[in-house]
């Protein structure tokens, strides 16, 4: 990308990287129109809308600053917290846990289709077994949660029948840990890809190398191939994490519609037609979020590592 | 993109009122013609001043766009209609929500729309739907004094909320306003009705249930549900909070800020006792949280509660001795319908007062907006269960067939007469509807 014009190099050689340059800015016109109309506009007409005024029934052109208001009204309390941090603390505390999970799992499964796994057909039949969640419809995953655990459900009545608890067990459905399994089910899979990839990509005489060398197991794990697959660790992380602080219907479904998220705030306040209000927020979780995966691509240099 | 679909709707109507006046001209029978490019073309060549074009061939079945929610658009109803009179009818079905966005947002998408009453507070206001000509309506003085007085058998009631009777009519057709008192321009022309109460679990609760304070009721910590649609839902907990004595309200369905304060703060406090086991959006999620026994008592929709019963699993309508949530839905015109298609829009209007269409939504527990001509269309046995609340003398079936009641049983609440007039209030849009929405978020996140 960065390389520097050569001075002595001139005429048609110059001509020539002109044409270069020009037939270059037409290869990349499509992906720009399309990122400009898809992206840009809507993005910018949000921007704008977010900041006008509203009633009932229509959205009024105007420079008002009180959706943000509204959004931060009474945040200064300390004894008595708003709904906002309530609401944000509530979705990057499921980040966090989500993001952890299946950083775990993803990685394990990555590295034994990676690693352990010998033959090229095997891992491509299991990389497809992961794969089989995504053959169904998002809510329909979701929902066949239900019958497993709920108050008559079968983990229920497993445990009743073998006599480990006495009354069903009620946090199995409607809860935080509904709704953390459902993400770590829907969303283990953005992880074990990229991270997979990256595996994939290390050099194997380089892990010989350092078995040569006297490393055990877990040195292997942690000074060769993780640093190695942090690309794929950072680029999955990046997913999971979008996915968790934009999701409302999973924590809606899961969690019985008792627990807030942001993306449930904004899909209210739009079936309420009040597009500003909704607007406003959904550029303050712009704001965090671009804020976190630029935190997140601080520890890695993807461009470099891609 | 959306500034040319705009203008392509202009040219169509435009369009359709030249074939409409020049085939009236020429005396041709174009009656069941439609909006194709062929006819917009035929249509203006003609209005152009060309004799003599056969407007016979442009003869094409018109097609009626219905918005609405999924209750009324059987499509047996359709299939129906298509019989009688040749319109074809496409359905749009969207949630509650979904319609009044629709309405507001995109007022070209759809040739007649069914909606709730409530909605009318601000679809209205917007400008997108017109007054409907009373004189066009055969049965417009059949309709029920329930709906457009607020009184049945001459006894006034509930009317807390956004009663039909306070949107029924506007000033004028093109009019904002709403009119206080009987005019020829109404807003909607009433399709169905009914009064929501408390679906229970009799096999699961063991007690006679007969409050809304119930809903709140300790004893049923972690098996009480409620709708998570804002404006229903904190009408059926203010149901409940001031049937157990926790909270005085004006009006119900118009809380000033304390009272929506006070009613949040008490939703709060049941939440963290542990009181609710989820909030349902949708009939089917209230339908599988009963059916399944997570929930024993929760507010509920009439034909959810059918379904629940369908699938063998015991289940309430509750009446209540607070009384009923009643809600109303009819039919409104896009200001911008003209021509066959405002034509096809009153004959489809006419033919669902004229019977046959009430009489298969009050076999799935609603109500017609004109009961004489639905009556012609049942069984006297049915009448009898449905409407005077005896006990059915035959078995009782859905429309579709299947087996609803056994010999024997009486209808939840009773007769027509007992349940509308327990009616306390109406599904409505408060004056503080913003504030509303944004505590009720705050009562979600807590």
């Amino acid at each position: 990308m960065a390389t520097l014009p050569n001075p002595i190099a001139a005429g048609p050689a110059a001509r020539e990287r002109r044409k270069a340059r020009r037939s270059a800015w037409w290869q990349a016109a499509p992906l720009t129109l399309a990122f400009l109309l898809f992206f840009i506009v809507p993005l910018v007409m949000t921007l704008v809308v977010s900041f006008w005024n509203f009633n009932e029934y229509e959205i009024i052109p105007a420079f008002t600053f009180k959706n943000y208001q509204a959004i931060f009204d009474g945040c200064g309390s300390l004894t008595n917290v708003c709904v906002t941090l309530k609401t944000y603390w509530s979705t990057l505390r499921f980040c966090v846990i989500v993001w952890a999970v299946t950083l775990v799992l993803g990685f394990s499964i990555a590295w034994f289709l990676a690693f352990h796994v010998r033959t090229v057909r095997m891992q491509t039949l299991l990389f497809m077994v992961c794969t089989i969640p995504f053959w169904t419809s998002n809510v329909i995953r979701m929902i066949s949660w239900m019958p497993l655990l709920g108050r008559n459900g079968l983990v229920n009545q497993a445990l009743v029948g073998a006599h480990l608890v006495d009354r069903p067990l009620d946090w199995l459905l409607y809860s935080d840990f509904a709704v953390v399994l459902a993400f770590v089910h829907l969303f283990t899979f953005f992880m074990i890809v990229p991270i997979f990839n990256a595996m994939m990509r290390i050099d194997r005489s380089l892990i010989e190398a350092a078995r040569d060398a006297g490393a055990n197991g877990w040195q292997i794990l942690w000074r060769v191939v993780l640093p190695l697959s942090k690309t794929g660790v950072i680029i999955g992380s990046i997913f999971v994490v979008t996915i968790v602080m934009g999701d409302f219907l999973t924590v809606g479904v899961m969690g019985g519609q008792q627990i807030a998220s942001v993306g449930k705030i904004i899909q209210v306040q739009t079936s309420y037609l009040q597009f500003p209000a909704a607007a406003a927020n959904a550029m303050v979780l712009l704001a965090i979020v671009l804020m976190m995966i630029w935190a997140l691509t601080r520890l890695v240099d993807i461009r470099k590592e891609l | 993109m959306s500034d040319k679909k705009t203008t392509d709707a202009r040219v169509e109507t435009d369009a359709a009122t030249a074939v409409h006046d020049t085939a009236t001209n020429a005396n041709t029978t174009a009656e069941h013609g439609g909006l194709s490019r062929r006819t917009f073309l035929k249509g203006a060549v003609a209005a152009a001043g060309i004799a003599g074009f056969p407007y016979v061939h442009a003869q094409e079945k018109i097609t009626l766009r219905y918005l609405g929610t999924a209750v009324n658009q059987s499509a047996d109803i359709a299939k129906k209609f298509k019989e009688d009179t040749g319109i074809e009818i496409q359905y749009i079905p969207l949630t509650t929500d979904d319609v009044t966005k629709r309405i507001i947002t995109q007022p070209n998408s759809f040739d007649i729309a069914d909606t709730e009453y409530f909605s009318l507070k601000k679809l209205i206001p917007s400008g997108t739907l017109v007054g409907l000509d009373a004189k066009k309506i055969k049965y417009a003085d059949k309709i029920t004094p329930v709906l457009t007085h607020g009184e049945i058998g001459g006894k006034k009631i509930g009317d807390q909320g956004t009663a039909p009777k306070k949107v029924m009519f506007l000033t004028d057709q093109h009019s904002t306003q709403f009119s206080p008192t009987p005019t020829e321009w109404m807003t909607l022309i009433p399709t169905t009705y009914n009064a929501d109460t408390l679906g229970i679990r009799p096999d699961l609760i063991k007690r006679p249930v007969n409050t809304w304070a119930d809903l709140l009721n300790p004893q049923f910590k972690g098996k009480a549900a409620l709708l998570n649609i804002p404006s229903i839902g904190i009408m059926d907990a203010a149901m409940a909070l001031e049937a157990s004595g926790k909270m005085k309200y004006g009006d119900k369905g118009n809380m000033t800020k304390p009272e929506i304060d006070g009613t949040i703060a008490a939703l709060i406090e049941a939440k963290h006792a542990g009181q609710f086991r989820a909030f349902w959006r949708d009939f089917n999620e209230s339908v599988n949280l009963m059916a399944s026994g997570e929930v024993v008592i929760q507010s509920m929709w009439s034909p959810a509660v059918t379904k629940v019963r369908t699938m063998g699993v015991p289940c309430t309508f509750q009446p209540l001795k607070e009384g009923y949530r009643a809600w109303a839905s009819g039919f409104g015109l896009p200001r911008t319908l003209q021509g066959r298609k405002l034509d096809a829009a009153y004959q489809f209007i006419n033919w669902f007062l004229d019977g046959w269409a009430g009489a298969y939504l009050m076999r799935q527990g609603y109500y017609a907006a004109v009961l004489e001509t639905a009556r012609q269309h049942m069984q006297p046995f049915e009448w009898d269960y449905w409407i005077e609340g005896k006990p059915a003398t035959q078995e009782i079936k859905a429309p579709d067939g299947q087996l609803l009641e056994k010999v024997g049983t009486v209808r939840d609440g009773g007769s027509y007469q007992t349940r509308m007039g327990a009616i306390a209030c109406w599904n409505a849009v408060m004056d503080e509807n913003i504030y509303m929405v944004q505590k009720w978020n705050e009562f979600i996140a807590a």
